[in-house]
């Protein structure tokens, strides 16, 4: 794992999907995360909705990034945001009707989405087009992720299939409550436990190391 | 009379914004640190839903019948600015609440139990006093959540937990406990 270049294009794209993983490892943006993860076609839903708005205020935004006044900028960003998330809304409603009914208040919900504000405020209000389009990109996926991973595990735990084909056979008996909220909440817990135990476990493997080879930086 | 209570009930417990819905969790994982500061952030909380109550059933009574399109639009910028109104009252009439509450007021707007608050009561097409008790409720249900999490978040300081499960995972872990409990309140209104 060599130390990626802060400034190449594939560096922007790149990480969010993991090393700055906005949910996993920012924890931003749990709200959605957890309320719309009960199955992996509304996981899927939410993050390309969330992928979109944010590609498209990331890219406005960092056009009219030298007109906008200081004072004004987050109530710009806002309003950009909420343009976007009607329009994504508007289309779901047209193109899937039952996956907007599925995921209710929260295609609304978008507009308060902390991701999409921290993009503007921390990178496409300040770099070219182009960056903050792969910026957003990067980070829409990285959610989009996230997103899958929370839906599969509760989806093929609580109703015992993926993608509504079933799995295990008649015999299986679901584990209802990892479809209902208190499941939104323990599978999150535990794959952060999950991921605090990797990061532990590779911090004290680069740790004997120290006397021959030099250790590798812990992240 | 019963059908208030009800929605008032329904929205406190039985559909708890942040146990059941998932709304308003950055500031029950972020300022639940401490009772005092929780049960001052779910006060804020609820008199910023109340007020966004009222203001979201007169544009849709007023406004929005015109021009449905705005709808997100106009509710995100009735709160950005019902907050900012709120902040220059309280500094111009309490400056010691406005030094207790400090940075949380602010932080209100981006705060999705309220945005929340005012598609669901949208959505239901609430009248003026069934979204009045709406919110009540609802601002109930935050404050509840938050201090009960905030009690149980000082109790784990004294306790020695796993390295690896400190900090937002042990959060997350409780908070599906406390959920996994106020299922039980789901009862209540299948019996009514």
């Amino acid at each position: 794992m060599t130390p990626v270049k802060q400034a190449t294009p594939q560096a922007d794209l790149i990480r969010g999907i993991w090393r700055e993983n906005p949910v996993l490892i920012q924890a931003l943006g749990m709200c959605p995360t957890l309320a719309v993860t009960n199955s992996v076609a509304n996981s899927l839903a939410m993050g390309l909705a969330t992928l979109f708005v944010l590609v498209s205020s990331s890219f406005l935004v960092s056009s009219v990034r030298r007109l906008v006044p200081n004072e004004v900028r987050i109530t710009t960003y806002v309003l950009i945001i909420a343009t976007f998330v009607t329009i994504a809304d508007m289309t779901l409603q047209a193109v899937v009707p039952t996956i907007h009914k599925a995921l209710g208040a929260f295609v609304a919900l978008i507009v308060v989405n902390c991701i999409i504000l921290a993009r503007q405020e921390a990178f496409a209000s300040r770099h070219p087009v182009g960056r903050s389009v792969l910026d957003a990109l990067g980070m829409g996926a990285g959610f989009t992720l996230a997103l899958l991973l929370m839906g599969s595990v509760r989806e093929v735990l609580g109703y015992g299939t993926f993608l509504g084909v079933p799995l295990f056979g008649p015999n299986f008996e679901p584990w209802v409550i990892f479809a209902l909220p208190p499941g939104g909440f323990l599978t999150l817990g535990t794959i952060l436990l999950f991921l605090s135990w990797i990061k532990r476990r590779r911090t004290r493997a680069a740790a004997p190391s120290v006397a021959g080879v030099p250790a590798r930086k812990a992240a | 009379m019963g059908d208030l209570i009800w929605i008032f009930v329904s929205a406190a417990v039985v559909n708890n914004f942040t146990l059941m819905l998932f709304l308003g969790l950055c500031p029950f994982i972020g300022v639940s640190g401490r009772v005092e500061t929780a049960l001052r952030m779910g006060a804020a909380n609820t008199f910023v839903l109340v007020l966004t109550s009222i203001a979201v059933w007169a544009l849709n009574t007023f406004v929005l019948p015109v021009a449905p399109y705005l709808r997100l639009i106009s509710f995100i910028v009735v709160i950005a600015s019902l907050v900012q109104i709120v902040e220059m009252v309280i500094k111009k009439v309490s400056p010691a609440l406005f030094r207790a509450l400090g940075i949380y007021l602010p932080l209100i707007t981006t705060n999705c139990a309220i945005l929340g608050l005012a598609v669901f009561q949208t959505n239901r097409a609430y009248d003026f006093w069934q979204g009045l008790f709406f919110a009540i409720g609802a601002g109930a249900g935050l404050t509840l959540a938050l201090v009960l999490m905030a009690s149980i978040r000082e109790s784990t300081e004294l306790v020695d937990v796993p390295d690896i499960a400190r900090g937002t995972a042990l959060v997350l872990l409780i908070a599906g406990s406390l959920s996994l409990a106020f299922m039980g309140f789901a009862g209540l209104l299948s019996t009514a």
